[in-house]
């Protein structure tokens, strides 16, 4: 199939569409608005369920009645109307639900703006909703690379009863590609065994995730984390660029990933044996990956748009046996390649003592900004 | 001496439609009428096969165990989106929520305007027993002026917590609204009024004619601190007066079927 030029969040409605996609439920919500247009006329046109719910509130629960028939259902927002969700999204991981969702992430906190950030990482990765759960997380960082993982989306979410959460950002979502479409499947609705579609020629069902007996429901919890052992030896993605000769590493996903890779060559060019490691799947994080390449390096290097959340997990999982710095913009602010660059000539250059956080560096060096 | 010959004669069974099971309903409550009324309904109109119901927060959010067809269970006050989910995907079942007055006219009031403004195509059954039963009976939206809770020791003060929600009359304003009526449990002609009225939701349902919501006045003996039958005199006495029984919208096509 010929590439097409398309916006980020066209091209994920779409991608879902060819995945299957049964039903959309949304609410407006810019930098996402897009999406739910343009799913406002392609869903009908095709004989499909689109509806624009009264909230987040409304839309997720709408997505979580959905979903509990077995339909291919999915929602999306931003950042403020995803904070929202998180009630749905508690309630749809303890009914063990197959759901997808995207969230276009913009500066926060509060209402912040409309501008590109990833600030809502610890949220999605680490919960958000009440109770032990585990999405699984995907950040894309081109348009196809959204195309690609939105359309796989809803048979992980299937194949591990799971919620799946594309984890993109702004400018993504606004940005402008030529990209590949897959091929398009019909609407699909599945019955699986555990679906509540009307009980014609069966025993009735039920779907909850209230259990009152804690002893029942610690099995229920035991299931969900043995379950994520699975995703966690099944479904990391990462990608790597100029790793093989490394002596230093830029880790950043989704977009600062993508202006790290900049940074990255332009000082590939200047002699630095330097490369990126980009986590594709947040949840399930590549640990084993970048444990194991932290061993070949002198120093890594933490790119983030907010402020150093991915930052403790690569900490964590690098197990301070290396020096790591961060650099961080937020408020909606994408850091520029230069900026990146000028962090990786001072941690080549003028590595100085690594004592203490690398946010506390960072913020020393960064935070006197207004 | 007559030789008698004893004929037995079924006069009263458990409905196809509810579970073989006991309720965990306090001794007195018309939970359970109402739920017997809702499955006499479904098994009149055989569609039980058809039926995903969705149960809310509050004491019957274990309905799913008593109705003997498909359930979904939602977040307190969300029933009627999960509800519009069920129903968008499945539009060719019958999809009913069952909730009461904290969970379908506090936390949930915007979730049920939104789906009878939408003219969501689903059956609602809404018990009002003017507190929240299941916490322990604090002050709902539905608790009557003076009316005493255990979050109003005082008695509700409506300068200070406002004024109680006549929930019927004012969701059948709305357009999307097929059949909205109120109707009480407190006695046999009232059950059987609800009985038929609940009947015509589903009917509405079924021919397609937009949201339909059988309010019920209903008891909660436990937290009131009355006997059941006490309780039922002051769903007649006080409840009555504020929520008067009536029909408040009617879809004029519901008056020409012949059940
Ligand atoms: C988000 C949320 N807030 C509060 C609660 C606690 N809660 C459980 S049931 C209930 C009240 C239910 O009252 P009502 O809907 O009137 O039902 P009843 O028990 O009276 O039949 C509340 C507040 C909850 N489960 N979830
Ligand atoms: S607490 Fe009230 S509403 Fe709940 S079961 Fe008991 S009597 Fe019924
Ligand atoms: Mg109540």
């Amino acid at each position: 199939m010929a590439k097409e030029l398309m916006k980020g969040n066209v091209a994920i409605a779409e991608a879902a569409v060819r995945a299957g996609l049964n039903a959309y439920f949304g609410y407006p919500i810019t930098p996402q608005t897009e999406l739910l247009e343009y799913l406002s006329s392609r869903m009908p046109e095709l004989g499909r369920t689109f509806l624009q719910a009264e909230s987040e509130l409304g839309a997720i629960n709408m997505v979580y009645g959905a979903a509990c028939t077995g339909a291919r259902v999915m929602s999306s927002s931003s950042s403020p109307g995803v904070s929202l969700m998180m009630e749905g999204v508690s309630y749809i991981a303890g009914t063990e639900l197959p759901v997808v969702l995207v969230d276009v992430m913009r500066g926060g906190p509060g209402l912040g703006n409309i501008a590109p950030a990833q600030a809502d990482y610890n949220q999605i990765v680490h919960g958000g909703g009440h109770g032990d759960y585990h999405p699984i997380v995907l950040a894309p960082a081109n348009i196809q690379e959204a195309i690609d993982l939105t359309y796989g989306a809803f048979d992980l979410a299937e194949k591990y009863r799971s919620i799946v959460v594309i984890l993109a950002d702004g400018s993504l979502g606004q940005l402008m590609e030529p990209a590949e479409l897959p091929e398009m499947k019909p609407a699909i609705m599945r019955t699986p065994d555990w679906a509540t579609y009307g009980s014609e020629g069966r025993e009735r069902r039920f779907l909850t995730s209230i259990d009152l007996d804690p002893s029942q429901q610690e099995k229920t919890n035991f299931r969900l984390e043995h379950r994520w052992q699975e995703i966690k030896a099944n479904e990391v993605q990462y990608k790597e660029y100029y790793l093989d000769d490394a002596e230093y590493a830029v880790v950043g996903f989704g977009t600062s990933g993508r202006i790290a890779l900049s940074a990255v060559r332009a000082a590939r060019a200047k002699g630095i044996k330097i490369g990126l490691f980009r986590p594709v799947s947040l949840a399930p994080y590549p640990e084993k990956e970048l444990y194991e390449l932290s061993k070949q390096l002198k120093g890594l290097l933490v790119v983030e748009m907010n402020a150093g959340q991915m930052l403790e997990d690569v900490l964590n999982i690098t197990r301070s046996q290396i020096p790591v710095e961060f650099y961080g913009r937020m408020g909606g602010i994408l850091p520029m390649p230069e900026e990146i660059e000028a962090e990786i000539d001072r941690m080549v250059n003028d590595p100085t003592e690594t004592d203490g956080h690398p946010r506390d560096r960072w913020l020393a060096r960064f935070g006197k900004m207004n | 001496m007559e030789n008698v010959t004893m004929e037995e004669q079924l006069v009263y069974d458990r409905p196809e439609s509810m579970a073989s099971v006991q309720t965990h309903y306090c001794p007195g409550c018309t939970h359970g009428v109402a739920h017997r009324l809702v499955a006499e309904v479904i098994d009149e109109m055989g569609i039980k096969d058809n039926m995903i119901g969705v149960a809310s927060v509050g004491c019957s959010v274990f309905a799913y165990n008593y109705f003997d067809f498909d359930f979904v269970q939602a977040p307190h006050g969300r029933a009627p989106a999960m509800a519009t989910g069920v129903k968008r995907v499945l539009p060719h079942r019958f999809v009913m929520t069952y909730q009461g007055d904290g969970d379908l006219a506090s936390i949930g009031m915007g979730e049920i305007v939104a789906a009878a403004a939408r003219g969501e195509n689903i059956t609602v059954i809404f018990l009002n027993n003017a507190n929240y039963g299941m916490t322990g009976g604090q002050m709902a939206p539905t608790t009557l002026p003076g009316q005493k809770t255990s979050s109003s020791p005082g008695g509700r003060d409506v300068e200070v917590a406002g004024f109680p929600i006549r929930t019927a009359e004012m969701l059948a304003t709305l357009d999307g609204a097929g059949y909205v009526v109120r109707r009480s449990l407190h006695d046999p002609k009232n059950i059987r009024m609800a009985k038929k009225s609940i009947r015509l939701a589903f009917e509405t349902q079924k021919h397609g004619l937009g949201f339909s919501l059988v309010e019920l006045l209903s008891t909660c003996p436990t937290n009131w601190g009355l006997t059941p039958v006490q309780a039922l005199k002051w769903v007649e006495d006080a409840m009555i007066p504020y929520y008067p029984i009536g029909d408040y919208k009617v879809n004029p096509a519901l008056k020409e079927l012949k059940i």
